[in-house]
C-alpha cells in the first residue's frame, strides 16, 4: 500500500505517452497474468453452470433417476411427453400469466414510488425505507407473513379490514381460483417493488438538473417537465427494469410454494414447482429435466427479444 | 361517482406531474406538493402496515393472536414468543448458517467475478475473446432450470447438507461480471501503468489501485448478492435436508409444513430474522441508491 502510494499523484503528473512505452518496453504488464485473473471464476463456471447444462441436456434424453445415474437413454421421448401433457402446458400458462399480471404493476409502482420520493424531496429515508423493506425479507417469511394476513378465514387482518368496510369477509383469498393468483400477485408485488423502486431512484438522480433549468427557462409546466425531460430520460431504464423484472417473474416459485403449494386445483402452479414435483418428489428427472429445457427456451426468447429493443435504442439513440 | 374518479384522475396526475424536480432547492409547498405528500403517505402506510401487523401480532401473549375481534394490542405486551423461538434453539441455529453461508457467497462472489472482471478488461490473452463471450451467455441461463442436473452434481460429489453444497453453486455470477467488466472499462489506464512504472506487479496494482476505485460499485454488488443470498430459498430448499444445516427461510417453512403454525412466533421470528438487514439497509441506503447508480443497472 505504502509502496504505490505515491503512484498515484505522479499518474497525474507525467504525461501517459511517455510512461506507456516504456513500461510496455521493459516487461508488457497488459498481457501479464490473464489467466491467473480468470482462472478461478472460470473453474467454478464450468463446474456449477456449463457442466449442469450439458448434464441437464444428457438427463432430459434419458429416464434417470435423482442421482443422475442408471438411466437409458430415450431420445426425444421426454420432450415429446411434455409438449403433450396438459399439465406441463398448464404450469406454462400460469407462468405467462403470473408474469404478465405481476410485471405490470411491479413497474409502474416502482415508478410512481421513485418520482414521488424523489419529487418530495422530504423525508427521503423514510420513503427509501418503508418500499425497500419488504424486500429484504426472506421468500419464505414474506409468505408466511401474507398467508397470516389473508389466509385465516374471520380471524385473518384481511378478512377483519373488509368487514370493517362493510364488504363481506370470507372471500376465498387462496382456495378460491378466482383470487389465488391475483393474491400471490398482491404478495409479490408488496414483496419485490423495492428493487425496481431503487433502480428508477438511482436513475432519476443521474438526470442532469441542467436539462430541469433549460426547460424552466423555457417556460415549462411541471407536468411538461414530466412528460418531455423525465420519462424520456427514464427510457433506457425501463427498458432495463421490464426485462429484469421478465425474467424474475418467470421464475416464480417460493412464494408459490409456500401460500398454496400450486393450489386450488393446479390453478397456481407455476413451471419451477412442476419440474420440482416431477423430478424431486416424483422421481422422474429425465422429463423433468426435458420441462426445465422446454422453459430454459422460453426465457431465452425474451432475452434475445431484449437484446434486439437494447441495440434498436441505441441506435435511436446515436442517430 | 365519475366526478370523484376523475378528480382522483387529475390529482393523481397533478401530482405526478409534480414529481419533476426543480434544481438545487426544495420546492415549496404548493398544492400539488401536499397532494403529493398524502399520496405517498398513503403509499407508504399500505407497505409499512403488515409489517407493523407481524410486530404487534409477536408480541401478544399466546392464544390471543387468533381471537376476534383482531385487537392490535393483546391484554399485555410480552416478549413470550421471542423466548420461546430462541429457546427452540433450531432459528439462533439457522441464523448462523444464514449468516455464514451469505457471508461466505459474497466475499467469493465479488473477489471471483472482480477479479475475472479485471482479467477480461484489462489483459490480454489467447481465447480472452472466446470465453468472455462464453461467459456473457450465461446470464441467459437461470439457476433455476439447473435444479435437477446440480443436484445429480451435489450426489456426486458427496456436498449434499453441506455449507459448501449451498455456496459453490452461487458463486459464479456471470452478469456481475459484465457489470463489473464495463467499470472498469471505464477507469483510465494511466493511474495503472504509473504504477506499472513504479514497480509494482499486477496483482499490487489490483488490489490496492483497481480495487479501492471500484468501492461505490463494488459495494452495491456486494450487499445485493448478499440480499439475495440471504433471501434464497429454492437451491438450500434442495440441497439440505438435516435440519441443523438448514437456512432460516427453509427451517421456517420446514416447521411450519411439520408442526403446523404458531403465529405469535412465525411472527417473531419474522422480526428476528428481519432486523439485521433492515438495520443494514436504514443505516446505508443513500450509499445503496448511489451504488446502484454506479452499476449502470439503472440504464444511463
Amino acid at each position: 500500500m505504502t509502496a504505490t502510494a505515491p503512484a498515484t499523484p505522479s499518474a497525474a503528473a507525467a504525461p501517459p505517452a511517455d510512461s506507456a512505452p516504456a513500461a510496455r518496453g521493459i516487461r508488457r504488464p497488459w498481457t501479464e497474468h490473464g489467466l491467473t485473473f480468470t482462472a478461478p471464476f472460470l473453474l467454478m463456471y464450468a463446474l456449477f453452470l456449463l457442466w449442469p447444462v450439458v448434464l441437464g441436456l444428457k438427463m432430459s434424453l434419458g429416464d434417470d433417476n435423482i442421482t443422475g445415474s442408471g438411466g437409458e437413454f430415450v431420445g426425444f421421448d421426454n420432450y415429446a411427453e411434455a409438449l403433450t401433457d396438459p399439465g406441463m402446458w398448464d404450469a406454462l400458462w400460469n407462468t405467462v400469466w403470473f408474469t404478465v399480471l405481476s410485471t405490470v404493476p411491479l413497474v409502474l409502482c416502482g415508478l410512481v414510488f421513485a418520482l414521488l420520493a424523489h419529487g418530495l424531496r422530504f423525508v427521503d429515508w423514510l420513503w427509501r425505507l418503508s418500499w425497500f423493506a419488504p424486500f429484504l425479507l426472506p421468500s419464505g417469511i414474506v409468505g408466511l407473513l401474507w398467508l397470516w394476513i389473508i389466509y385465516p378465514a374471520e380471524f385473518g387482518f384481511a378478512d377483519q379490514l373488509l368487514a370493517t368496510f362493510g364488504l363481506e369477509p370470507g372471500i376465498g383469498w387462496l382456495s378460491d381460483e378466482r383470487y389465488a393468483m391475483l393474491s400471490i400477485v398482491g404478495t409479490t408485488v408488496w414483496w419485490t417493488v423495492g428493487f425496481n423502486f431503487l433502480l428508477y431512484l438511482a436513475a432519476l438522480q443521474s438526470i442532469p438538473q441542467h436539462l430541469y433549468e433549460a426547460a424552466e427557462l423555457d417556460g415549462a409546466t411541471a407536468w411538461q417537465r414530466l412528460r418531455h425531460v423525465t420519462l424520456p430520460m427514464l427510457r433506457r431504464t425501463t427498458l432495463v427494469v421490464v426485462v429484469l423484472q421478465l425474467l424474475a417473474s418467470l421464475k416464480v416459485f417460493d412464494q408459490i410454494y409456500i401460500m398454496t403449494q400450486g393450489g386450488p386445483d393446479d390453478a397456481t402452479r407455476p413451471i419451477l414447482l412442476y419440474v420440482y414435483q416431477e423430478g424431486f418428489t416424483g422421481y422422474r428427472i429425465g422429463y423433468a429435466s426435458a420441462v426445465s429445457y422446454i422453459f430454459f427456451a422460453l426465457i431465452v426468447l425474451v432475452s434475445l427479444v431484449q437484446l434486439r429493443l437494447a441495440r434498436r435504442s441505441r441506435e435511436e439513440n446515436s442517430r | 361517482m365519475s366526478a370523484t374518479t376523475d378528480q382522483a384522475v387529475s390529482a393523481t396526475t397533478k401530482t405526478l406531474a409534480a414529481a419533476a424536480p426543480v434544481a438545487g432547492r426544495r420546492p415549496r409547498w404548493t398544492r400539488g406538493r401536499i397532494a403529493m405528500l398524502a399520496l405517498a403517505s398513503v403509499l407508504a402506510l399500505v407497505w409499512v402496515l403488515p409489517l407493523l401487523y407481524a410486530l404487534a401480532t409477536s408480541l401478544k401473549p399466546m392464544g390471543e393472536e387468533v381471537e376476534t375481534p383482531l385487537t392490535w394490542i393483546g391484554s399485555t405486551l410480552t416478549l413470550d414468543a421471542y423466548d420461546k423461538v430462541w429457546a427452540a434453539g433450531d432459528i439462533p441455529r439457522w441464523m448462523f448458517n444464514t449468516a455464514y453461508i451469505s457471508v461466505m457467497t459474497t466475499l467469493l462472489t465479488v473477489v471471483l467475478c472482480a477479479m475475472a472482471a479485471y482479467g477480461f478488461a484489462r489483459t490480454d490473452f489467447k481465447g480472452r475473446k472466446v470465453l468472455y463471450g462464453l461467459v456473457l451467455a450465461g446470464i441467459m441461463v437461470p439457476p433455476q432450470v439447473l435444479m435437477a442436473p446440480l443436484f445429480a452434481e451435489m450426489t456426486a460429489l458427496g456436498l449434499v447438507d453441506t455449507y459448501w453444497g449451498v455456496i459453490l453453486p452461487q458463486v459464479a455470477v456471470p452478469a456481475m461480471v459484465f457489470i463489473l467488466v464495463k467499470f472498469f472499462e471505464g477507469v483510465p489506464r494511466e493511474l495503472e501503468e504509473a504504477a506499472f512504472c513504479d514497480g509494482a506487479g499486477r496483482w499490487r496494482v489490483f488490489w490496492t489501485i483497481v480495487m479501492p476505485l471500484s468501492r461505490p460499485v463494488l459495494a452495491a454488488v456486494a450487499i445485493f448478492t448478499f440480499i439475495s443470498t440471504w433471501n434464497n430459498f429454492l437451491w438450500p430448499f434442495l440441497v439440505t435436508t438435516d435440519p441443523n444445516g438448514m437456512t432460516l427461510p427453509v427451517g421456517l417453512v420446514n416447521v411450519q409444513s411439520t408442526y403446523g403454525v404458531r403465529y405469535s412466533q412465525v411472527m417473531a421470528s419474522l422480526v428476528i430474522a428481519g432486523l439485521p438487514l433492515l438495520i443494514v439497509f436504514a443505516l446505508f441506503q443513500r450509499q445503496i441508491v448511489r451504488g446502484v447508480a454506479h452499476t449502470g443497472l439503472a440504464g444511463q
